[in-house]
Protein backbone atom coordinates (compact mmCIF):
# COMPACT_ATOMS: atom_id res chain seq x y z
CA UNK A 1 0.00 0.00 0.00
CA UNK A 2 1.79 3.09 -1.19
CA UNK A 3 2.60 6.13 1.10
CA UNK A 4 -0.38 8.89 -0.09
CA UNK A 5 2.37 11.17 0.42
CA UNK A 6 5.24 9.55 -2.30
CA UNK A 7 2.14 9.88 -4.57
CA UNK A 8 2.50 13.89 -4.70
CA UNK A 9 4.07 15.97 -2.04
CA UNK A 10 8.08 13.95 -2.21
CA UNK A 11 8.27 14.89 -5.67
CA UNK A 12 7.11 18.37 -5.20
CA UNK A 13 9.69 18.31 -1.81
CA UNK A 14 12.56 17.10 -4.27
CA UNK A 15 11.85 19.71 -6.58
CA UNK A 16 11.96 22.03 -4.26
CA UNK A 17 8.12 23.23 -5.44
CA UNK A 18 6.91 22.58 -2.17
CA UNK A 19 5.41 26.19 0.09
CA UNK A 20 7.20 26.17 3.56
CA UNK A 21 4.08 24.82 5.45
CA UNK A 22 4.20 21.82 3.15
CA UNK A 23 7.54 21.07 3.05
CA UNK A 24 7.84 20.72 6.63
CA UNK A 25 4.66 19.16 7.30
CA UNK A 26 6.38 16.62 4.79
CA UNK A 27 9.60 16.88 6.13
CA UNK A 28 7.28 15.56 9.48
CA UNK A 29 5.92 12.66 8.03
CA UNK A 30 9.43 12.00 6.37
CA UNK A 31 10.61 11.38 9.94
CA UNK A 32 8.69 8.55 10.24
CA UNK A 33 8.12 6.74 6.80
CA UNK A 34 10.34 4.44 5.63
CA UNK A 35 8.75 4.49 2.42
CA UNK A 36 9.17 7.73 1.62
CA UNK A 37 13.02 8.08 2.78
CA UNK A 38 13.54 5.34 0.41
CA UNK A 39 11.68 6.70 -2.04
CA UNK A 40 13.33 10.31 -1.76
CA UNK A 41 16.78 8.89 -1.98
CA UNK A 42 16.09 6.48 -4.74
CA UNK A 43 14.57 9.71 -6.91
CA UNK A 44 17.48 12.06 -6.11
CA UNK A 45 20.07 9.59 -7.00
CA UNK A 46 18.05 8.87 -9.86
CA UNK A 47 18.07 12.64 -11.03
CA UNK A 48 21.29 12.41 -10.19
CA UNK A 49 21.92 9.91 -12.72
CA UNK A 50 19.66 11.53 -15.15
CA UNK A 51 22.15 14.33 -14.98
CA UNK A 52 25.28 13.09 -14.76
CA UNK A 53 25.09 10.80 -17.46
CA UNK A 54 24.95 13.99 -20.57
CA UNK A 55 21.53 12.53 -21.75
CA UNK A 56 20.92 16.20 -22.65
CA UNK A 57 21.72 16.20 -26.76
CA UNK A 58 22.49 19.69 -28.13
CA UNK A 59 21.12 21.40 -31.31
CA UNK A 60 23.41 20.12 -34.05
CA UNK A 61 25.48 22.23 -36.27
CA UNK A 62 23.21 21.66 -39.29
CA UNK A 63 20.05 22.99 -37.40
CA UNK A 64 21.89 26.19 -36.89
CA UNK A 65 23.32 26.65 -40.29
CA UNK A 66 19.36 25.78 -41.82
CA UNK A 67 17.98 28.19 -39.53
CA UNK A 68 20.27 31.44 -39.92
CA UNK A 69 22.40 30.78 -43.37
CA UNK A 70 26.13 31.66 -44.14
CA UNK A 71 25.50 35.15 -42.17
CA UNK A 72 26.41 33.70 -38.94
CA UNK A 73 28.96 30.81 -39.95
CA UNK A 74 31.34 32.57 -38.65
CA UNK A 75 30.36 32.66 -35.35
CA UNK A 76 28.63 29.67 -34.88
CA UNK A 77 31.24 27.27 -36.16
CA UNK A 78 34.50 26.86 -37.52
CA UNK A 79 34.16 27.79 -41.33
CA UNK A 80 34.82 28.14 -44.39
CA UNK A 81 33.49 31.58 -44.55
CA UNK A 82 36.92 32.70 -44.54
CA UNK A 83 37.08 36.06 -45.93
CA UNK A 84 34.32 37.25 -43.87
CA UNK A 85 36.29 36.02 -40.61
CA UNK A 86 39.23 37.42 -41.91
CA UNK A 87 37.75 41.02 -41.93
CA UNK A 88 36.30 40.18 -38.55
CA UNK A 89 40.26 39.65 -37.22
CA UNK A 90 41.58 42.79 -39.16
CA UNK A 91 38.45 44.52 -38.12
CA UNK A 92 38.87 43.20 -34.19
CA UNK A 93 42.72 44.52 -34.50
CA UNK A 94 41.62 47.97 -36.07
CA UNK A 95 39.73 48.17 -32.63
CA UNK A 96 42.36 47.14 -30.05
CA UNK A 97 44.66 49.72 -31.50
CA UNK A 98 42.56 52.52 -31.76
CA UNK A 99 41.36 51.43 -28.52
CA UNK A 100 45.05 51.25 -27.29
CA UNK A 101 45.70 54.95 -28.54
CA UNK A 102 42.92 56.74 -26.87
CA UNK A 103 43.57 54.83 -23.73
CA UNK A 104 40.04 54.03 -23.96
CA UNK A 105 38.94 52.43 -21.02
CA UNK A 106 36.21 50.26 -22.35
CA UNK A 107 33.05 48.98 -22.70
CA UNK A 108 29.69 48.60 -23.75
CA UNK A 109 29.34 50.90 -26.56
CA UNK A 110 26.16 50.87 -27.25
CA UNK A 111 26.48 51.84 -31.06
CA UNK A 112 28.89 50.09 -33.35
CA UNK A 113 31.24 47.09 -32.19
CA UNK A 114 33.39 48.36 -29.64
CA UNK A 115 36.65 46.37 -28.51
CA UNK A 116 35.03 44.69 -26.33
CA UNK A 117 31.89 43.54 -28.09
CA UNK A 118 34.78 42.20 -30.72
CA UNK A 119 36.76 40.18 -27.81
CA UNK A 120 33.84 39.15 -26.71
CA UNK A 121 32.72 38.08 -30.43
CA UNK A 122 36.15 36.39 -30.93
CA UNK A 123 36.21 34.69 -27.71
CA UNK A 124 32.30 33.35 -28.43
CA UNK A 125 33.95 32.04 -32.07
CA UNK A 126 36.38 29.84 -29.47
CA UNK A 127 33.56 28.81 -27.03
CA UNK A 128 31.78 27.33 -30.27
CA UNK A 129 34.74 25.80 -31.45
CA UNK A 130 35.50 23.67 -28.76
CA UNK A 131 32.26 22.92 -28.62
CA UNK A 132 32.77 20.64 -31.91
CA UNK A 133 34.13 17.07 -31.49
CA UNK A 134 37.72 16.55 -30.41
CA UNK A 135 38.34 20.14 -29.91
CA UNK A 136 37.38 20.67 -25.98
CA UNK A 137 40.41 19.97 -24.27
CA UNK A 138 43.94 19.45 -25.39
CA UNK A 139 44.50 17.90 -22.27
CA UNK A 140 41.31 15.95 -20.28
CA UNK A 141 41.72 16.01 -16.94
CA UNK A 142 39.32 16.90 -13.82
CA UNK A 143 43.25 17.13 -11.69
CA UNK A 144 44.02 20.76 -11.84
CA UNK A 145 48.01 19.16 -10.51
CA UNK A 146 47.23 17.55 -14.52
CA UNK A 147 46.00 20.77 -16.02
CA UNK A 148 48.21 23.47 -14.88
CA UNK A 149 51.47 22.21 -15.33
CA UNK A 150 50.25 21.25 -19.36
CA UNK A 151 50.55 25.00 -19.70
CA UNK A 152 53.82 24.57 -18.64
CA UNK A 153 56.21 26.00 -22.13
CA UNK A 154 53.18 26.22 -24.07
CA UNK A 155 52.53 29.93 -22.82
CA UNK A 156 54.33 32.82 -21.40
CA UNK A 157 52.40 33.08 -17.65
CA UNK A 158 51.35 30.50 -15.87
CA UNK A 159 47.30 30.92 -15.57
CA UNK A 160 45.53 29.89 -12.44
CA UNK A 161 43.60 26.43 -13.02
CA UNK A 162 41.61 25.70 -9.71
CA UNK A 163 39.19 23.11 -9.32
CA UNK A 164 35.65 23.77 -8.17
CA UNK A 165 34.14 20.23 -8.18
CA UNK A 166 32.84 20.96 -4.86
CA UNK A 167 30.67 23.78 -6.12
CA UNK A 168 29.13 22.43 -8.88
CA UNK A 169 31.55 23.54 -11.37
CA UNK A 170 34.26 20.40 -11.96
CA UNK A 171 37.32 21.19 -13.80
CA UNK A 172 37.42 18.97 -17.15
CA UNK A 173 40.43 19.98 -18.60
CA UNK A 174 42.56 22.49 -20.77
CA UNK A 175 43.50 24.17 -23.77
CA UNK A 176 45.47 26.52 -25.88
CA UNK A 177 43.42 28.80 -28.13
CA UNK A 178 44.94 31.81 -30.69
CA UNK A 179 42.12 34.36 -29.73
CA UNK A 180 42.54 37.81 -31.73
CA UNK A 181 46.39 36.56 -32.77
CA UNK A 182 46.77 36.18 -28.68
CA UNK A 183 47.43 32.54 -27.51
CA UNK A 184 45.20 32.24 -24.34
CA UNK A 185 44.57 29.58 -21.94
CA UNK A 186 41.07 27.93 -22.30
CA UNK A 187 39.81 26.01 -18.93
CA UNK A 188 37.09 23.69 -19.42
CA UNK A 189 34.79 23.73 -16.66
CA UNK A 190 31.07 21.75 -16.65
CA UNK A 191 27.98 22.86 -15.05
CA UNK A 192 25.41 20.23 -14.84
CA UNK A 193 25.20 19.45 -18.80
CA UNK A 194 26.83 22.40 -19.89
CA UNK A 195 30.43 23.66 -20.57
CA UNK A 196 32.19 26.77 -19.75
CA UNK A 197 35.11 27.97 -21.62
CA UNK A 198 37.25 30.26 -18.82
CA UNK A 199 39.66 31.83 -20.90
CA UNK A 200 42.47 33.60 -19.34
CA UNK A 201 45.51 35.85 -20.13
CA UNK A 202 47.68 38.28 -19.08
CA UNK A 203 46.20 41.32 -18.39
CA UNK A 204 46.98 44.21 -20.28
CA UNK A 205 47.59 47.74 -18.47
CA UNK A 206 45.94 49.73 -21.19
CA UNK A 207 42.68 47.64 -21.84
CA UNK A 208 41.40 46.32 -18.55
CA UNK A 209 37.92 45.29 -19.68
CA UNK A 210 35.25 43.61 -17.01
CA UNK A 211 31.53 43.70 -17.63
CA UNK A 212 29.28 41.13 -18.56
CA UNK A 213 26.59 40.71 -21.12
CA UNK A 214 25.04 38.14 -24.01
CA UNK A 215 26.40 37.19 -27.55
CA UNK A 216 24.71 35.28 -29.88
CA UNK A 217 22.86 33.98 -27.11
CA UNK A 218 25.69 33.09 -25.11
CA UNK A 219 26.90 34.56 -21.83
CA UNK A 220 30.09 36.09 -20.94
CA UNK A 221 31.37 37.63 -17.92
CA UNK A 222 34.75 39.03 -17.79
CA UNK A 223 37.11 39.86 -14.89
CA UNK A 224 40.30 40.97 -13.68
CA UNK A 225 42.30 38.91 -11.02
CA UNK A 226 45.96 39.45 -10.34
CA UNK A 227 47.59 40.27 -13.21
CA UNK A 228 45.06 38.22 -15.90
CA UNK A 229 42.37 38.77 -17.72
CA UNK A 230 39.38 36.40 -17.31
CA UNK A 231 36.48 35.55 -19.44
CA UNK A 232 33.88 33.05 -18.65
CA UNK A 233 31.92 32.12 -21.88
CA UNK A 234 29.33 29.42 -21.91
CA UNK A 235 25.18 29.02 -21.99
CA UNK A 236 24.63 28.81 -18.91
CA UNK A 237 23.10 31.94 -16.68
CA UNK A 238 24.58 34.76 -16.23
CA UNK A 239 23.87 34.16 -12.54
CA UNK A 240 25.79 30.75 -12.75
CA UNK A 241 28.53 32.26 -14.56
CA UNK A 242 28.45 35.37 -11.53
CA UNK A 243 29.17 32.67 -8.98
CA UNK A 244 32.27 31.21 -11.18
CA UNK A 245 33.38 34.62 -11.16
CA UNK A 246 33.17 34.59 -7.80
CA UNK A 247 34.69 31.53 -6.92
CA UNK A 248 37.54 32.94 -9.25
CA UNK A 249 38.00 35.85 -7.05
CA UNK A 250 37.77 34.23 -3.76
CA UNK A 251 40.71 32.15 -4.67
CA UNK B 1 22.12 21.84 -49.04
CA UNK B 2 18.82 23.66 -48.00
CA UNK B 3 16.44 20.82 -47.51
CA UNK B 4 13.45 22.99 -46.03
CA UNK B 5 13.00 24.75 -49.32
CA UNK B 6 15.77 27.50 -48.41
CA UNK B 7 13.21 28.99 -45.83
CA UNK B 8 15.60 30.44 -43.51
CA UNK B 9 15.63 33.29 -41.15
CA UNK B 10 18.02 35.39 -42.69
CA UNK B 11 15.34 36.41 -45.46
CA UNK B 12 13.74 38.02 -42.70
CA UNK B 13 13.85 41.79 -41.53
CA UNK B 14 17.21 42.13 -40.01
CA UNK B 15 15.71 44.07 -36.67
CA UNK B 16 12.99 41.61 -36.31
CA UNK B 17 15.77 38.72 -36.93
CA UNK B 18 18.24 40.10 -34.53
CA UNK B 19 15.41 40.52 -31.93
CA UNK B 20 14.58 37.05 -32.15
CA UNK B 21 18.00 35.63 -32.10
CA UNK B 22 18.78 37.25 -29.14
CA UNK B 23 15.52 36.16 -27.13
CA UNK B 24 14.87 33.01 -28.92
CA UNK B 25 18.37 31.85 -30.17
CA UNK B 26 19.18 30.49 -26.60
CA UNK B 27 17.05 28.05 -25.94
CA UNK B 28 18.32 26.63 -29.30
CA UNK B 29 19.69 23.44 -27.44
CA UNK B 30 16.36 23.05 -25.63
CA UNK B 31 14.18 22.96 -28.05
CA UNK B 32 16.38 20.31 -29.81
CA UNK B 33 16.76 18.26 -26.72
CA UNK B 34 13.14 18.18 -25.88
CA UNK B 35 12.18 17.21 -29.56
CA UNK B 36 15.27 14.74 -29.49
CA UNK B 37 13.33 12.96 -26.66
CA UNK B 38 10.15 13.40 -27.37
CA UNK B 39 10.33 11.71 -30.95
CA UNK B 40 13.57 9.65 -29.96
CA UNK B 41 15.46 10.68 -33.39
CA UNK B 42 18.26 13.28 -33.44
CA UNK B 43 17.10 13.26 -37.49
CA UNK B 44 13.63 13.72 -36.93
CA UNK B 45 14.15 16.30 -33.69
CA UNK B 46 16.29 18.14 -36.51
CA UNK B 47 13.71 18.51 -39.02
CA UNK B 48 10.61 19.30 -36.49
CA UNK B 49 12.94 21.35 -34.50
CA UNK B 50 13.60 23.51 -37.42
CA UNK B 51 9.92 23.94 -37.98
CA UNK B 52 9.26 24.54 -35.24
CA UNK B 53 11.67 27.34 -34.80
CA UNK B 54 10.31 28.98 -37.86
CA UNK B 55 6.74 28.95 -36.59
CA UNK B 56 8.10 30.59 -34.01
CA UNK B 57 9.78 33.41 -35.79
CA UNK B 58 6.38 33.93 -37.57
CA UNK B 59 4.82 34.04 -34.40
CA UNK B 60 7.11 36.17 -32.48
CA UNK B 61 4.58 39.23 -33.24
CA UNK B 62 2.48 37.36 -30.17
CA UNK B 63 5.48 37.48 -27.70
CA UNK B 64 5.36 39.43 -24.96
CA UNK B 65 8.33 39.84 -22.79
CA UNK B 66 8.36 37.04 -20.66
CA UNK B 67 9.98 33.24 -20.44
CA UNK B 68 11.30 33.21 -23.57
CA UNK B 69 12.23 29.21 -22.79
CA UNK B 70 8.91 28.22 -22.17
CA UNK B 71 7.36 30.41 -24.75
CA UNK B 72 9.59 28.53 -27.58
CA UNK B 73 9.22 25.24 -25.85
CA UNK B 74 5.56 24.90 -26.11
CA UNK B 75 5.93 25.01 -29.79
CA UNK B 76 8.31 22.60 -30.01
CA UNK B 77 6.35 20.24 -28.11
CA UNK B 78 3.16 21.34 -30.06
CA UNK B 79 4.80 20.65 -33.12
CA UNK B 80 6.58 17.41 -31.33
CA UNK B 81 2.94 16.13 -31.01
CA UNK B 82 1.48 16.70 -33.96
CA UNK B 83 4.51 14.91 -35.96
CA UNK B 84 4.14 11.82 -33.54
CA UNK B 85 0.35 11.89 -34.33
CA UNK B 86 0.69 12.23 -38.05
CA UNK B 87 3.18 9.57 -37.64
CA UNK B 88 1.08 7.32 -36.39
CA UNK B 89 3.52 7.53 -33.32
CA UNK B 90 1.08 8.36 -30.60
CA UNK B 91 1.69 5.77 -28.39
CA UNK B 92 0.91 8.82 -26.15
CA UNK B 93 -2.51 8.18 -26.91
CA UNK B 94 -3.05 4.97 -26.67
CA UNK B 95 -4.09 4.06 -22.48
CA UNK B 96 -0.67 3.42 -21.04
CA UNK B 97 -0.81 0.40 -18.73
CA UNK B 98 0.82 1.09 -15.39
CA UNK B 99 0.68 -1.96 -13.87
CA UNK B 100 2.54 -3.72 -16.36
CA UNK B 101 5.83 -2.71 -14.64
CA UNK B 102 4.90 -3.65 -11.38
CA UNK B 103 7.15 -1.60 -8.26
CA UNK B 104 7.97 -4.89 -6.89
CA UNK B 105 10.76 -5.39 -9.00
CA UNK B 106 12.49 -2.52 -8.08
CA UNK B 107 16.01 -3.86 -7.02
CA UNK B 108 17.70 -1.14 -5.36
CA UNK B 109 21.03 -2.21 -6.46
CA UNK B 110 20.66 -3.00 -10.19
CA UNK B 111 18.68 0.69 -10.02
CA UNK B 112 21.69 1.48 -9.17
CA UNK B 113 23.98 -0.21 -12.16
CA UNK B 114 21.56 0.61 -14.81
CA UNK B 115 21.14 4.09 -13.72
CA UNK B 116 25.16 4.86 -14.13
CA UNK B 117 24.81 3.65 -17.55
CA UNK B 118 24.30 6.22 -20.06
CA UNK B 119 22.86 3.55 -22.80
CA UNK B 120 20.49 2.11 -20.11
CA UNK B 121 19.02 5.26 -19.17
CA UNK B 122 18.73 6.45 -22.57
CA UNK B 123 16.48 2.80 -23.16
CA UNK B 124 14.52 3.25 -20.47
CA UNK B 125 13.84 6.56 -20.62
CA UNK B 126 12.40 6.08 -24.57
CA UNK B 127 10.60 3.60 -23.41
CA UNK B 128 8.04 5.53 -21.45
CA UNK B 129 5.28 7.32 -22.72
CA UNK B 130 5.78 10.49 -24.58
CA UNK B 131 4.14 12.39 -21.85
CA UNK B 132 6.25 11.13 -18.83
CA UNK B 133 9.77 11.60 -21.18
CA UNK B 134 8.44 15.14 -22.07
CA UNK B 135 7.81 15.78 -18.36
CA UNK B 136 11.35 14.01 -16.68
CA UNK B 137 13.67 16.08 -19.67
CA UNK B 138 11.73 19.31 -19.03
CA UNK B 139 12.08 18.70 -15.27
CA UNK B 140 15.53 16.87 -14.81
CA UNK B 141 17.49 17.88 -18.11
CA UNK B 142 16.28 21.36 -18.56
CA UNK B 143 15.60 22.26 -15.06
CA UNK B 144 12.21 23.80 -15.39
CA UNK B 145 10.39 24.97 -12.56
CA UNK B 146 6.45 23.59 -12.09
CA UNK B 147 5.54 26.85 -13.25
CA UNK B 148 7.55 26.79 -16.03
CA UNK B 149 6.24 22.85 -16.93
CA UNK B 150 2.51 23.96 -16.80
CA UNK B 151 3.09 26.76 -18.98
CA UNK B 152 4.70 24.57 -21.55
CA UNK B 153 2.44 21.78 -21.36
CA UNK B 154 -0.90 23.40 -20.65
CA UNK B 155 -1.26 21.41 -17.29
CA UNK B 156 -2.35 22.28 -13.94
CA UNK B 157 0.68 22.97 -11.38
CA UNK B 158 -1.12 19.75 -9.34
CA UNK B 159 -0.83 17.80 -12.33
CA UNK B 160 2.97 18.50 -13.21
CA UNK B 161 3.71 17.22 -9.65
CA UNK B 162 1.65 14.09 -10.05
CA UNK B 163 2.64 13.50 -13.69
CA UNK B 164 6.19 13.99 -12.52
CA UNK B 165 5.58 11.27 -9.49
CA UNK B 166 4.52 9.11 -12.20
CA UNK B 167 6.63 9.53 -14.42
CA UNK B 168 9.60 9.16 -12.12
CA UNK B 169 8.05 5.19 -10.78
CA UNK B 170 7.73 4.28 -14.52
CA UNK B 171 11.18 5.33 -15.36
CA UNK B 172 12.16 3.10 -12.21
CA UNK B 173 10.32 0.66 -12.96
CA UNK B 174 11.70 0.33 -16.74
CA UNK B 175 15.68 0.33 -15.14
CA UNK B 176 14.71 -2.53 -12.71
CA UNK B 177 13.54 -4.60 -15.54
CA UNK B 178 16.70 -6.98 -16.38
CA UNK B 179 18.76 -6.09 -18.72
CA UNK B 180 18.53 -9.30 -20.66
CA UNK B 181 15.56 -8.86 -22.40
CA UNK B 182 16.73 -5.55 -24.05
CA UNK B 183 20.02 -7.19 -25.07
CA UNK B 184 17.21 -10.17 -26.81
CA UNK B 185 15.62 -7.21 -28.42
CA UNK B 186 18.17 -5.15 -29.71
CA UNK B 187 19.68 -8.51 -31.37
Amino acid sequence: MPCEFSQNQLHGYLDGELDAVSASEFEKHLGSCPECQRLLAVDESLRKAMRDSMLYERAPRTLRENLFGHSTQQVSMQSPAVRSASWRWLAAAAALVLAVFLGWRQIGHPSGPSATQLAVAALVDAHLRSLQPGHLADVESSDQHTVKPWFDGRLDFAPPVPDFSGDGFPLLGGRLDVVQGRTVAALVYGRRKHIINVFVEKASPVIAWTGSGSTQGYQWIAWQKDAFTLCAVSDVSSADLNTLKDLFLAQ
Amino acid sequence: MDKKGGERLDVLEEEDRARFEAVVLPHLDAAFNLARWLLRSRADAEDVAQDALLRAFRAFGTYRAGNARAWLLQIVRNACFTWLQQHHKDENFSEFNEERMPQVSENPERLAIASSNRQQLTRALEALPASFREILVLRELEGCSYKEISEITSRPIGTVMSSLARARQQLRSALAQPPAKEVRRAL
